[in-house]
C-alpha cells in the first residue's frame, strides 16, 4: 500500500474542491485533490454555464445575488478564456406577470447590478432569433463560463505549484485518531489502496458530502435536487436569453461554446437516488416548449443531447431557532466544532459561480486552523490561459498555416496556452474532432498535462465528441491516439476506451431520439457495429499492458 | 449575431459523401472539402464570424457536393455565402471585377472583336496580365464575335414573328459576344420546329458575379431580368429557354436560394434547352433530320447535373440519327467559370480536368459534346478535340 504525507487532503475534483486545492497551492501549502472519477464529474458539469451577473436571484435573495456580481467581476479577469462575455437579456413575454420586470429592476440596483431597461426593438438588434412577441427587456451583465475548463485550469495551477492530483480514486474511509481525522484511505482503481495522512481533510464532495461524512462516523444531510437540462445542435442565441418571471423550468437558454443549451428543470429526489440520473421525458417536455416561447427557431433545430445534474442543497441545523433551513448559499462547517471531531472541514452549497469564494473561505478556515498565515491570491492571480489579454487576431496571425477555425478553437478552449499546443506541423494539426475542430496536437497536450484517463475525460478537457456528431468520427480515432501517445501504463485497451466513451455519449442521446439525431445515431451505430463489430468483442477479460495490438 | 435562415447544415450527419464528390478536395489539400466548410464550419461560424476559414475560397460551386448529399443541405450555398459574408475580402480587385462583368467586356470588346482577339493572344500582352492582374499566360480566352447575338437577331425578328407559337431565348453572355453562331443555331433548330424565339433585353444572369463576391451587383442584375422575362412572358408561349446550363441554374435557383430573391414568376417556366425540346420531341414535334456520321464525346456539366437536366441533353443526343454517342463518366473539368482564369487557382483548375481530359482522349472521339460555355473553353484549351454544343449538333443535322 502506498502511503502519502500530505498538509492538506481535498476529497472531491468539482469547482469547489478544484478551487480549493489551487487557493491552498498558491498559499504555499501541500495539498493532494481525490476524486472519485474525473475533474468535473459531479454537478460541476452539469449546469448550463451561465456566468450569472446575479440577476436571478436579485428578486427573491439579495445575498446570493451581491455574491454573483462581484465573483463575475472577479471571474471575468482571471478566468478570460473560461468566459464569453455575451450579455443577457430578461424577456417579459404577454402572458408573464408585468410586476416582475419593475421588481427584477429594483433588485438589481439593490444588488449593485448594472441592469437597464431597454426597448423591444433593441433587445432584437442584440438577439436577432428572440421571439417578436416580447414586451419588455432588460439588459444584465450575463455570461456563459466553461466549467470543465474552469475545473480544470484550477487543477492545472494547483499542479503547477506542487499540488498532487488524484482522479479516479475513491475514498474508502477516513482515519479517525481519537477525535481526531488524520487522513483517509482511498482506491485508485483498479485495485490500487492508497493512505492519505494529513493534518487537515477538506470534505467538498458535493452531494457525495453526505457520504464522506458518514465514513467519518458524523452526519451531515443533503436535500439533492435534479436539475435537467437539454443541448441544441447549435447556437440559436448569442447572448443569454432569461424569462423575465418567478425562477421555473425552462425559463433560460444559455449560448455554450458552439451549442445551446435549455435550462433547467427542479426536482426533488432520494439520497440513494443520486448514482441513477435519468432526465425525464416530462422535463424534456417542459424545456423545449418554454424554450421554444424565447426562441422560437428552436422548433426547427436538432436537440444532441440531455442530461441532468443534482444540485448540493444543505441542511444546516440549527441556522434557524427551532428549525431546520434548507440553504441554497454557501456553508462551511467546522467539525469540530458541530460534531467534535478535529480535522476535517465540509465545504458545500453555493454555485459554480462562487466556487473561488467557498475556496477562499476554505482556505482561510484552514490557514487558521494549521496556524499558517497566508493571504489569498485567487482573486487577483489568473489561471494558466488567462495571463495575458487574449487577441485572438494576433494569434491567428502568428499561427498562418494552420486553419483559422482551428487557432481560434484551440485558443477559444484553452486561452493563452495555445502556444503550448499548436506547431506548424501538419501532423499537429490534423484534425480529431470534426465538430469542434479539436487537433492531434490538442489531444497530445491534454494527455499529457491535463490528467486524463479515458476518452470520457479527454472530452472535458477538449470538447471531443460534443458536436452534432457525438463521437461518430472523432471516437475511433481518439482511440488509437490513446494508444499512441496516453499514458505508459495503459491497462485498457483502445477498444474498451472506445465503448465506453460511446457508451456515455449514449446515454444523453437516448432521451431525445428523434429527428436528425435518430439519423445520426443510425448512422454511428452503423459504423461502429456494422463496420467494426464493436459489440462483439468480449470486455469480459482482462487484458494486461503488454497484450498485443487491438483487434 | 446572425439571424438564423439557411439552416439546413443542421441535417448533416457528417457522412461525407459529399466531400468524396468534391473535386477540389480530391486534388488539392488546401481544401478541407464541403463537409468541413460547409455544414461543419457553419456552426463554428455562427458562434464566431472570425473563425471562417481562408480555405473558402477554393470552392468552385460547382454543387457536386450538394448532388451527393443525402440529407439535402445545401452545402454549396452555406459555404458562399459565408465566402463572402465572413471572409475579408480587399475591394480593389481589378481583375475580379472586369471578369465579372461579363457583359460590360463584351460589349466593349464586341465592337474591336478583331483587334482584342488578337491582342489578347500577343505573348507579350499575356505575360503582362499575368504580371498585373495574376491571369495565368498559359489560359487561353474565349474570342469575341465580330457584332453582337442582339444586333444579329435584330435582323431577323420580323420574321419571328410569323410563329404562333414563340419562346422567350435568354441567350446570356457568351452567345451575345463569344459565341453567336449557338445563338444562330439555337433558332434554325427551332424555327425548324416551328416554334419562334424572342429576345428580351437582359443584364448577365450573375453567376460570375456570385462567384466573386459582386452580390449586391447579381441581386441588381437578377431584378432586372426577372421583371424582363415575366413581362416577355404575357406576349408570347410563356416559356424561358436557355442555352447555358449555368445560367438556367442561376434563374432557377441561385436567385431564390443564394440571392433570397423571389423567382416564382419565372421559376417553373424557365427551361434548359435540352428540356423543352425533350418535351416537344414527346410531343411528336421532332424536325426533319439527316445522319451526322460522327463520332462524340459527351461531357456533363456540374451545373446541368444540379438542375437535374443531363438525362435531357442524353436523350436529345441519342435521337440524332447517325451520331456514335459515348457518354463520360461524370467530372469535373475544373474550370468553374471564372476561377480557371484566376492565377491562385489555375493548377487546382488545371488538376481537377486531368481526369475528364483522359477520359475523352480514351473516347477517340471527333468531337466533344457540353452544355457548358467554359466547360467547352477548358476542354479545348486542354485536348486537341473541338467541343460544340448539343444544340449546335442539332443545327448540323437539320435537313
Amino acid at each position: 500500500m502506498r502511503t502519502i504525507e500530505t498538509d492538506v487532503i481535498i476529497i472531491g475534483g468539482g469547482a469547489t474542491g478544484a478551487g480549493t486545492v489551487r487557493d491552498l497551492s498558491l498559499r504555499g501549502i501541500r495539498a493532494v485533490l481525490v476524486e472519485k472519477d474525473d475533474i468535473a464529474f459531479g454537478t460541476t458539469g452539469r449546469n448550463h454555464g451561465l456566468l450569472h451577473s446575479g440577476a436571478r436571484y436579485a428578486v427573491n435573495d439579495l445575498e446570493s445575488a451581491r455574491e454573483c456580481i462581484s465573483e463575475n467581476r472577479i471571474l471575468k479577469k482571471i478566468a478570460a478564456h473560461c468566459i464569453e462575455d455575451t450579455g443577457g437579456l430578461f424577456v417579459t413575454l404577454p402572458e408573464d406577470e408585468r410586476t416582475y420586470h419593475d421588481r427584477l429592476l429594483e433588485g438589481c440596483r439593490q444588488a449593485g447590478i448594472k441592469a437597464e431597461e431597454i426597448s423591444a426593438r433593441e433587445a432584437f438588434s442584440i438577439e436577432p432569433n428572440l421571439n417578436r412577441s416580447i414586451i419588455r427587456a432588460i439588459k444584465v451583465p450575463d455570461g456563459t463560463i466553461d466549467p470543465f475548463r474552469l475545473a480544470a485550469s484550477n487543477v492545472l495551477d494547483a499542479v503547477e505549484h506542487g499540488a498532487l492530483i488524484l482522479t479516479h480514486t475513491r475514498v474508502t474511509g477516513v482515519i479517525v485518531e481519537g477525535t481526531r481525522v488524520a487522513g483517509i484511505t482511498c482506491e485508485k482503481d483498479p485495485g490500487e489502496l492508497i493512505n492519505i495522512r494529513g493534518r487537515l481533510v477538506i470534505n467538498a464532495a458535493g452531494v457525495w458530502g453526505q457520504h464522506i461524512c458518514s465514513l467519518a462516523g458524523i452526519e451531515l444531510t443533503m436535500y439533492p435536487s435534479k436539475g435537467s437540462m437539454v443541448i441544441i445542435d447549435y447556437r440559436i442565441n448569442g447572448v443569454v436569453v432569461n424569462r423575465c418571471r418567478k425562477p421555473s423550468d425552462g425559463d433560460i437558454i444559455v449560448p455554450g461554446d458552439t451549442v445551446s443549451l435549455i435550462g433547467t428543470t427542479s426536482k426533488k429526489i432520494d439520497y440513494d437516488k443520486i448514482e441513477y440520473l435519468n432526465v425525464d421525458d416530462d422535463e424534456i417536455e417542459v424545456l423545449l416548449r418554454d424554450g421554444e416561447k424565447l426562441i422560437p427557431n428552436l422548433s426547427r433545430t436538432r436537440v444532441l443531447r440531455a442530461y441532468c445534474g443534482v444540485r448540493p442543497l444543505v441542511d444546516t441545523p440549527g441556522k434557524q431557532a427551532g428549525g431546520r433551513s434548507i440553504s441554497r448559499g454557501i456553508v462551511l462547517i467546522d467539525h469540530e466544532e458541530r460534531d467534535g471531531l478535529e480535522g476535517l472541514l465540509t465545504i458545500a452549497g453555493g454555485k459554480l459561480m462562487t466556487y473561488r469564494l467557498m475556496a477562499e473561505m476554505a482556505s482561510d478556515m484552514t490557514c487558521l486552523k494549521l496556524g499558517i498565515k497566508a493571504e489569498c491570491s485567487t482573486h487577483k492571480q489568473p489561471l494558466p490561459g488567462s495571463e495575458t489579454k487574449i487577441s485572438p487576431k494576433k494569434h491567428i496571425r502568428a499561427f498562418t498555416g494552420i486553419p483559422e477555425s482551428v487557432v481560434g478553437s484551440t485558443l477559444y478552449r484553452h486561452g493563452q496556452r495555445v502556444r503550448n499546443i499548436l506547431k506548424k506541423d501538419k501532423k499537429n494539426y490534423r484534425i480529431i474532432c470534426e465538430c469542434e475542430m479539436v487537433t492531434e496536437g490538442e489531444v497530445e497536450y491534454a494527455l499529457k498535462n491535463l490528467n486524463v484517463k479515458d476518452i470520457v475525460d479527454l472530452r472535458r478537457r477538449t470538447r471531443i465528441g460534443m458536436g452534432p456528431c457525438q463521437g461518430e468520427l472523432c471516437a475511433y480515432r481518439a482511440a488509437g491516439l490513446f494508444k499512441e501517445l496516453g499514458p505508459g501504463n495503459q491497462s485498457v485497451k483502445s477498444s474498451q476506451l472506445l465503448r465506453d466513451f460511446l457508451e456515455e455519449r449514449w446515454k444523453g442521446i437516448k432521451p431525445v431520439l428523434w429527428g436528425d439525431s435518430l439519423r445520426e445515431a443510425e448512422f454511428t451505430y452503423w459504423i461502429y457495429q456494422g463496420l467494426f463489430g464493436l459489440g462483439d468483442i468480449d470486455f469480459t477479460k482482462r487484458h494486461g499492458p503488454d497484450e498485443g495490438g487491438d483487434r | 449575431m446572425i439571424n438564423l435562415e439557411n439552416i439546413s447544415f443542421d441535417h448533416c450527419i457528417k457522412c461525407t459523401v459529399c466531400t468524396i464528390y468534391c473535386p477540389v478536395a480530391r486534388n488539392t489539400h488546401l481544401f478541407p472539402g464541403p463537409k468541413q466548410s460547409g455544414p461543419d464550419a457553419e456552426r463554428l461560424r455562427i458562434k464566431n464570424p472570425r473563425l471562417v476559414d481562408a480555405s473558402l475560397k477554393y470552392c468552385t460551386n460547382c454543387k457536386r457536393c450538394e448532388i451527393a448529399c443525402p440529407s439535402n443541405v445545401k452545402i454549396a450555398d452555406i459555404i458562399q455565402d459565408a465566402k463572402w459574408k465572413y471572409t475579408r475580402v480587399f475591394w480593389f480587385r481589378p481583375r475580379d471585377f472586369f471578369m465579372s462583368r461579363t457583359d460590360l467586356a463584351g460589349s466593349a470588346a464586341t465592337m474591336f472583336a478583331p483587334l482584342v482577339n488578337f491582342v489578347v493572344s500577343l505573348t507579350i500582352v499575356k505575360l503582362l496580365m499575368e504580371f498585373f492582374l495574376r491571369i495565368p499566360s498559359a489560359r487561353a480566352f474565349p474570342t469575341y464575335n465580330n457584332g453582337t447575338f442582339t444586333s444579329w437577331f435584330k435582323k431577323i425578328r420580323g420574321h419571328q414573328g410569323g410563329f404562333k407559337n414563340r419562346v422567350t431565348y435568354f441567350h446570356g453572355c457568351f452567345v451575345n459576344y463569344n459565341k453567336r453562331s449557338l445563338g444562330e443555331d439555337l433558332v434554325r433548330v427551332l424555327n425548324s420546329m416551328k416554334i419562334g424565339v424572342d429576345v428580351v433585353r437582359e443584364k448577365c444572369c450573375g453567376v460570375p458575379l456570385i462567384a466573386n463576391g459582386y452580390l449586391t451587383r447579381a441581386r441588381k442584375n437578377a431584378r432586372y431580368n426577372i421583371a424582363s422575362l415575366s413581362e416577355q412572358k404575357k406576349s408570347n408561349s410563356g416559356i424561358i429557354v436557355t442555352t447555358s446550363s449555368s445560367c438556367a441554374f442561376a434563374l432557377k435557383h441561385e436567385y431564390a436560394n443564394l440571392l433570397g430573391l423571389d423567382n416564382s414568376a419565372i421559376y417553373s417556366n424557365t427551361e434548359y434547352i435540352t428540356k423543352y425540346l425533350f418535351d416537344r420531341f414527346e410531343d411528336g414535334n421532332i424536325p426533319d433530320m439527316k445522319p451526322v456520321h460522327i463520332r462524340a464525346a459527351y461531357h456533363a456539366p456540374c451545373h446541368l447535373e444540379r438542375l437535374g437536366g443531363v438525362m435531357y441533353t442524353i436523350d436529345i443526343l441519342k435521337r440524332i440519327p447517325g451520331l456514335d454517342l459515348v457518354i463520360l463518366n461524370s467530372e469535373c473539368c475544373g474550370i468553374a467559370g471564372t476561377y480557371g482564369f484566376k492565377k491562385e487557382y489555375y493548377k487546382v483548375s488545371q488538376d481537377i480536368g486531368q481526369h475528364l481530359f483522359k477520359l475523352i482522349d480514351r473516347a477517340n472521339p471527333e468531337y466533344v459534346i457540353t452544355d457548358c460555355e467554359t466547360c467547352a473553353m477548358q476542354i479545348e484549351m486542354n485536348t486537341q478535340y473541338q467541343v460544340i454544343h448539343p444544340v449546335t449538333l442539332l443545327a448540323m443535322a437539320l435537313k
